[in-house]
């Protein structure tokens, strides 16, 4: 059995992860600090993704990537192509996941008590120091459940993943691409298998983040 | 050791218009909630900028609006302890210490510090706790170490006890007053406790709506708080609606139906009259007038029994007198009140 779609499935989706962390993080602590008009605004651009249609993202990624789209002219200049290549799927994984991280970050960060930050500051912490060992420990919780949310959206990602790279074997198939195909192919045993194994990443991850959970409050106590 | 302040900063409706110096020592501001006082602190420690104004510590200038210098809150060397402490919950005692001491880089030297500071804030055994591990006091006590080891020019307490129960409190006031002994620099307390204004402070103002009022020593403010606020403020408990100067020792309270004979001279432009609870005195033969007691309160340590002058308007508020002679109060019918405590209150 090809167990490419499982390695590109599980590539995307941890780089997308990542990305979406930092980009998540970065968005949620300066919408936090914007006047109210402002925040609504941004507020509903970078939550689009989630109650878009994937497809509807898909389409909106071609448009601006597409090979014969000025972005997509210019990016093939420099030899990068996202349109049907793997690591287009890491942009529409990030595209569709970052709304989970950016809004369970901002939950977090807009429940920190500021005050720790404004002491930290008279005692002539520099404003990294407070934001990393601070700020991040203190909203660890609502982080990291915004970062599994995350995860397992990108994992996941089905119709803005098939708009932008299709599906071809051993290229761009990711383990959701495969179920599809399998199944429209009449390959219900293998579609099958794939089913079950994508069952197991995300019951997988779900122990983890339980598990993690239980230690920390263990620490805390 | 010189504080200036003098700043401007408007608030939507409310404006704050602060003004004041010191000169070592410990000052306190007393004002009610919403007066402006905690704001004033956050303006010196540059947690909010002021509109306008400026800001000078020991002679180093923290914040011009002319000239435009801001100093950030890391560079203004000013000790802040909030109301909730603010202690950072996923770190130890030892490591909320250690951030007061990152500006040593010597390692011996900061272990040396931190030991010192454990023990002085009596915290030994406790630095592997975290701040909900700690009761009030002790997290006060923390926090207090962390401000004390990063050697601020200037320390300002906000409402220091307001997070402590009633019986506690006095117990860390003591304790407070040492610290602050031991501290030596110039200190702001915000309080709208006058307790712990009268204890506490060498010095107090008196801040309402935006703007400080009467910076006086303590024992002079409390003795004559000489404005309606300030005597709100330090415990005047009843206070005439209005009152006309008639004489120059002699003052009419149209609302209480008599006039009161005083001790200071009757200025002109006087507002109204203040006199404490406890200047009541029933065997008193000056300013004495028939009463009719209307309520009673029984304290352990004596009685609050409210009453209104014989001669008093029917809408204008009761007055309290705090007696410790409660066998007395059945057969009272007459008070008088010595002019000396007959407390001239001017706009």
């Amino acid at each position: 059995m090809d167990l490419y779609p499982l390695w590109n499935s599980l590539r995307i989706a941890a780089i997308s992860s990542v990305l979406v962390f930092f980009m998540g993080i970065f968005a949620a602590y300066y919408a936090v600090r914007l006047p109210r008009v402002l925040k609504g605004i941004l507020d509903v651009f970078l939550t689009l993704p989630l109650v878009l249609p994937p497809t509807v993202c898909g389409y909106f990624l071609l448009l601006l990537l597409g090979n014969k789209r000025p972005l997509g002219i210019v990016l093939a200049q420099f030899g990068i192509k996202f349109v049907m290549t793997w690591y287009g799927g890491v942009i529409a994984a990030t595209v569709v996941a970052f709304p989970l991280m950016y809004r369970t970050a901002r939950g977090a960060f807009e429940s920190f008590d500021e005050t720790l930050a404004y002491s930290g500051r008279t005692l002539g912490l520099s404003n990294t120091y407070i934001f990393w060992r601070i700020r991040m420990p203190a909203c660890k919780q609502g982080i990291m459940a915004g970062m599994v949310l995350a995860f397992a959206r990108a994992l996941g990602e089905y119709g803005a993943t098939s708009m932008l790279i299709g599906y071809t074997p051993g290229k761009t198939a990711t383990i959701s691409t495969t179920v599809y195909q399998l199944w429209r192919t009449n390959d219900d045993e293998g579609a099958f298998i794939w089913v079950m194994i994508n069952l197991a990443i995300s019951a997988a991850v779900l122990l983890t983040v339980n598990m993690l959970e239980r230690r920390n409050r263990r620490a805390a106590v | 050791m010189s504080l200036v302040v003098d700043i401007q900063k408007r608030l939507g409706s409310f404006c704050l218009d602060v003004s004041f110096e010191t000169e070592g020592g410990v000052l306190g501001l007393l004002g009610a909630s919403g007066s402006g006082k905690s704001m004033t602190l956050k303006c010196i420690a540059g947690i909010e900028r002021p509109d306008k104004g400026r800001i000078i510590l020991n002679g180093v200038t923290l914040f011009d609006a002319k000239k435009h210098i801001d100093l950030p809150s890391q560079k203004r060397h000013v000790g802040y302890l909030f109301q909730n402490y603010a202690l950072f919950p996923t770190m130890t005692v030892r490591q909320n210490i250690l951030c007061g001491l990152h500006w040593e880089h010597d390692k011996t030297k900061r272990e040396n510090a931190l030991a010192e500071i454990i023990g002085l804030m009596q915290l030994t055994g406790l630095e592997k706790r975290h701040p909900h591990q700690l009761s009030g006091g002790q997290q006060q006590r923390v926090a207090l170490g962390r401000i004390l080891v990063n050697r601020p020019e200037l320390l300002m307490l906000d409402e220091p006890f307001s997070a402590l129960d009633r019986h506690l409190r006095d117990q860390l006031q003591i304790q407070m007053q040492e610290f602050l002994r031991h501290f030596g620099r110039e200190t702001l307390i915000v309080t709208h406790d006058q307790d712990e204004a009268y204890h506490l402070c060498h010095r107090v103002a008196v801040v309402d709506e935006g703007k400080v009022h009467s910076l006086k020593e303590t024992t002079a403010l409390f003795h004559n708080p000489a404005s309606r606020q300030a005597a709100i403020l330090t415990g005047v408990r009843n206070i005439a609606p209005s009152a006309v100067k008639t004489g120059e020792y002699e003052v009419e309270i149209p609302a209480w139906g008599l006039r009161l004979t005083t001790l200071d001279c009757v200025q002109d432009g006087l507002d109204t009259v203040g006199i404490h609870a406890e200047a009541f005195l029933a065997d008193c033969e000056v300013n004495r007038f028939p009463i009719e007691v209307t309520g009673e309160m029984r304290e352990p340590s004596g009685d609050r029994i409210r009453f209104h002058w014989a001669s008093q308007a029917a809408e204008s508020p009761h007055l309290w007198w705090r007696t410790q002679n409660s066998c007395l109060n059945g057969n009272v019918s007459e008070l008088g009140v010595a002019p000396k405590d007959v407390l001239l209150l001017y706009p």
